[in-house]
């Protein structure tokens, strides 16, 4: 064994292992790891991969449903999509590399989650980003988000896929801590996905795609840490993309999977090939000898220790069937990608690590990937608070202005000058294309469609964990029922501050309680996800960010809903109760210059019989324009539909309400635009089964116009909706 | 009728030209992967969208000297017709085949979106489906769609009638306003000398199915089985 150097505790914890995790370490091995070996402990014990902070809590969501093929645990979720294929999806965050280096943060992020889906055996078919930057007026926001848009474009852009929706926003909780959330949705069929289980001794372990460099050493220690005001001297540690190897690496891996040659296959994301061969190891049970002197290398002199926690992207590892090797060579070298054979499987149960003749390392594959450490952090529940209403909150603006006000606020204004910077069209299936509740994309050579979004209510996570993870999860099903899709499953990307903190800590456990209630009360299961903590600086968390990615089936393409009022004439109708509740919401925020109050409550059986009905409209064809209510309530959802479609609306006010009626964000509701006949029908089916109906308005004519309260015109709206982004960016 | 599409490794439009020209012609084209040096025998030879080699050094410049271009031009000086894309456009002009260059956006970000384009001529094998002065709405994506040329080389280009898409409005008028990239005479798409070859940067092949969002590509794809059958 070489380099039986001096490891002490004290270096363990500069790889950011404690010490309590050292003596595990040392435990294990019945002796002191070398230098090579404490890199790999420290990377295989990381929170980012091996979620032991959060490992407790994650067991408690359902992951179950009859249409699940696989759930968390492997690369990406897969489920049944009908006619003999699979719908392969997963979120992922590229917080902490996006904010010290945007462009490559972002573009590697994107990279990252293309490749969990590729690695499986599909086709991606779509990408889609959840971003949250700091306060617009905090100096590096826009900066990051001009960085952040590019990397996400060029990666997606040149490999050809396209990004179709995702959501972004701005809270001075994230100005040290931008969040960057990638999503890829991928077509296998059915009978062929691919896993990560290493099998069959002796056969060849195969690296393939880009050479190894010194980038990104030690990137999953660094997303388990806080920043400070030095993060910015951690740039070596940020990967850098290169789309076009991509491409050529989904391509190549495609071909290969049409043969039988591959046995098991894993990209080499975080942690690189140390998390890729344990992880491929441990799932199969096997040891692998590894010999580092045949890894492609891009420069000369790298060592064991850099060769293994290198996060150079665009490799893969894959374990072959004996014989087969020169089938692939073939094909990775008609796409002009690196080829090597570097081990072999064993049956030691060991990883076993050779460089220049020498044993480097020499470890027990199973204790290190699946006795990680795992902690029962304290918690500490968040305070309840009060709900708030119309008539709890002053009146500082008239409904036309406010409305106007929230249509040009950062979070509720276009994101046009975003989407458009992405290939939404690329593969030709883009049926509903960004900016609507969900986006849609058929299914390649088929009338059906899958529905795509992503979405969650940070201020409300921050008032009330549990309504704010029961909120994200109903909103996200909302949004593909709006369209028409039938909910499927969800990948969940648990953004938070440190866990080391009882009232962090105590927000990730209510959060998952309220996703994993309302994943049940829906059978929407989560299926993939990723856990991201250590999202502050200096001490100050971001508010606590479970994103909700989910993916539904559309059975005809041409029997969906859209968001946009494109007739006259149209009754304008909303669906569910309005209570008006303002607590936590953006006209609070925006108007009134308050975070204060509780959220709306979720009522989950509310939610899904009011989803339920709409779907079924949908489908039979009677209703073809339909958009949930959610930021800014019903006066934005209105405005919007407006602008999407382009004709106007006169609203008909009940009496007596007040801006809790117009701005309030109470859940479970959806506003429709159906013709005439079809309105009388909805109304008197929906208020048979206990469903609040409510005529609010006729479409016509060029402006919102909102009764005694004033009117707008579609321009005025339009230039305000439009305006403040390019505004902003260009400033 | 027909077709070959190029695939260069980073191409990424070969698939949705693929069903665009099986949609018109009833028939597959047939796929040539950029390292052969023969096509086999077609009416046309379509170059698609994507980043050919990354883009790397300068979009459509490695591709130009790729083995299979040779090819290309060979077939091209003999009559084939050839429909250029996005990159495709890129590659043309880079390999000598269309005059001009497409340079970096003039606000100097990429761009996606539906534009309107004027039919300038419809006297080609790739237009005659579209009236003289037809407005039609199709999508760009592209970073390098700035045309620019000489004046010398823009007024033989007028002369010769051989601009055949313009960006415009939904009515039809051509200004600074409806201009997306920054192109020269707000054109996108160019024909070379004898009208056989067409380059252009806006997508056909991405609005020729109304699921999409519209229709007006098909006539593109139209048009060209009905020249070349």
């Amino acid at each position: 064994m070489q380099n039986l150097s001096n490891v002490t505790v004290e270096l363990a914890a500069e790889h950011g292992l404690t010490g309590g995790e050292f003596a595990r370490a040392v435990e294990i091995l019945g002796r002191t790891p070398n230098f090579t070996e404490l890199g790999i402990f420290s990377v295989m014990w990381s929170e980012h991969c091996s979620y032991k902070s959060s490992k407790k809590w994650l067991r408690t969501l359902p992951t179950e449903a009859p249409w699940v093929i696989c759930g968390p645990g492997e690369n990406a979720g897969v489920i049944d999509i009908g006619d003999g294929l699979a719908a392969i999806f997963k979120m992922e965050s590229h917080n902490h590399p996006s904010y010290i280096e945007p462009y490559q943060g972002a573009a590697t992020g994107v990279g990252g989650i293309l490749r969990d889906v590729f690695t499986m055996g599909a086709r991606p078919i779509a990408n889609l980003n959840a971003l949250r930057f700091g306060s617009p007026d905090h100096a590096k926001t826009r900066h990051l988000v001009s960085g952040v848009v590019a990397g996400i474009g060029g990666y997606g852009n040149c490999i050809g896929v396209p990004t179709v929706g995702g959501e972004c926003t701005f809270h001075t909780s994230y100005d040290g801590n931008i969040l960057v959330n990638a999503m890829t949705v991928g077509i296998a069929p059915k009978d062929n996905i691919f896993y990560a289980a290493a099998a069959g001794i002796g056969n060849p372990v195969i690296y393939v795609g880009s050479k190894t460099g010194r980038d990104g050493i030690h990137g999953a220690t660094m997303a388990s840490a806080e920043f400070d005001d030095q993060s910015d001297e951690k740039r070596p540690t940020v990967q850098v993309g290169d789309p076009f190897t991509e491409k050529l690496l989904l391509e190549a891996c495609l071909e290969l999977m049409a043969t039988d040659a591959i046995v098991a296959i894993q990209d080499m994301g975080a942690a690189g090939l140390t998390s890729s061969s344990f992880e491929m190891a441990s799932r199969g049970g096997m040891g692998i000898d590894l010999d580092l002197d045949q890894v492609p290398m891009r420069e000369t002199g790298m060592t064991a220790y850099e060769l293994m926690l290198s996060e150079s992207q665009e490799r893969m590892l894959i374990v072959l069937r004996a014989g087969r090797e020169d089938d692939a060579r073939a094909i990775f070298e008609k796409w002009e990608l690196d080829f090597a054979v570097i081990g072999r499987l064993t049956d030691s149960g060991r990883m076993v690590l050779k460089m220049a003749g020498d044993i480097v390392a020499d470890l027990p594959v199973a204790p290190l990937a699946e006795s990680a450490p795992e902690y029962d952090r304290p918690h500490r529940a968040s305070p309840k608070l009060d709900a708030i209403r119309g008539a709890d909150v002053i009146l500082r603006k008239s409904t036309r202005d406010a409305l106007l006000a929230l249509m040009g606020s950062p979070d509720l204004c276009s994101k046009r000058w975003i989407w458009e910077q992405y290939d939404h069209m690329v593969m030709a299936d883009t049926v509903v294309r960004p900016g609507a509740d969900a986006a849609v994309v058929r299914i390649h050579g088929s009338n059906r469609a899958l529905a795509m979004t992503t979405d969650c209510t940070p201020r409300y996570v921050f008032a009330d964990p549990v309504e704010g993870g029961k909120q994200a999860v109903a909103e996200c099903w909302r949004n593909l029922s709006a369209t028409g899709a039938k909910p499927l499953a969800i990948t969940d990307c648990l953004n938070f501050g440190s866990p080391e903190r009882e009232e962090v800590m105590g927000q990730f456990v209510g959060a998952i309680a309220g996703i994993g209630e309302a994943s049940r009360a829906l059978d929407f299961p989560i299926v993939s996800g990723n856990v991201s903590f250590y999202n502050e600086t200096n001490g100050v968390a971001i508010q606590p960010t479970p994103s909700i990615g989910g993916v539904g089936l559309i059975a005809r393409v041409d029997r969906i809903a859209r968001v946009g009022i494109n007739a006259e004439g149209l009754a304008i109708i909303l669906l569910g109760q309005t209570v008006g509740e303002l607590g936590a919401s953006l006209y609070l925020r925006e108007i009134n210059h308050s975070e204060a109050g509780a959220p709306p409550p979720v009522d989950l059986a509310q939610e899904r019989q009011i989803g339920e009905f709409v779907r079924s409209r949908i489908e039979s064809g009677d209703v073809r324009v339909c958009h949930d209510v959610s930021d800014g309530g019903l006066g934005v959802a209105v405005a919007e539909m407006v602008l999407a479609g382009g004709v106007g609306v006169t609203m008909s006010v009940p009496n007596g309400v007040d801006h809790g009626w117009w701005f309030g964000e109470d859940q479970a509701r959806y506003i429709l635009a159906v013709d005439q006949k079809s309105a009388a029908q909805i109304i008197s089916d929906s208020e048979k089964v206990g469903i609040k109906a409510t005529r609010i308005g006729t479409s016509g004519g060029s402006t919102l116009d909102l009764g005694a309260d004033g009117a707008i015109t579609l321009s005025d709206l339009r230039a305000v909706a439009e305006g403040w982004l390019p505004g902003y960016m260009n400033a | 009728m027909k077709a070959a599409v190029i695939v260069f490794p980073g191409s990424n439009c070969d698939r949705d030209l693929m069903v665009a020209l099986e949609q018109s012609a009833g028939a597959a084209p047939t796929m040539v992967w950029h390292r052969e040096t023969t096509l086999p025998d077609v009416d046309l030879i379509a170059v698609p969208g994507g980043f050919s080699y990354g883009d790397y050094l300068r979009s459509g410049a490695m591709a130009a000297r790729s083995p299979i271009m040779k090819a290309v031009v060979e077939d091209a000086r003999r009559g084939v017709a050839v429909l250029g894309v996005c990159n495709g456009f890129q590659i043309l002009t880079e390999s000598g085949l269309l005059p001009g260059v497409l340079m970096r956006n003039r606000d100097l970000r990429y761009v996606c979106r539906d534009v309107f384009l004027r039919v300038e001529q419809n006297d080609t094998p790739f237009s005659n489906k579209y009236a003289q002065g037809q407005v039609v709405k199709i999508p760009i994506a592209h970073h390098d769609g700035n045309f620019f040329i000489d004046s010398d080389g823009h007024r033989q280009l007028e002369d010769e009638g051989r601009i055949a898409f313009r960006y415009c409005d939904s009515a039809g008028l051509v200004d600074n306003r409806s201009n997306p990239n920054g192109s020269l005479a707000n054109i996108a798409g160019v024909l070379d000398p004898s009208r056989r070859i067409l380059g252009m940067m806006p997508h056909p092949e991405r609005l020729s199915d109304p699921n999409l969002g519209g229709n007006d590509g098909r006539a593109l794809f139209d048009s060209i089985l009905n020249a070349l059958s």
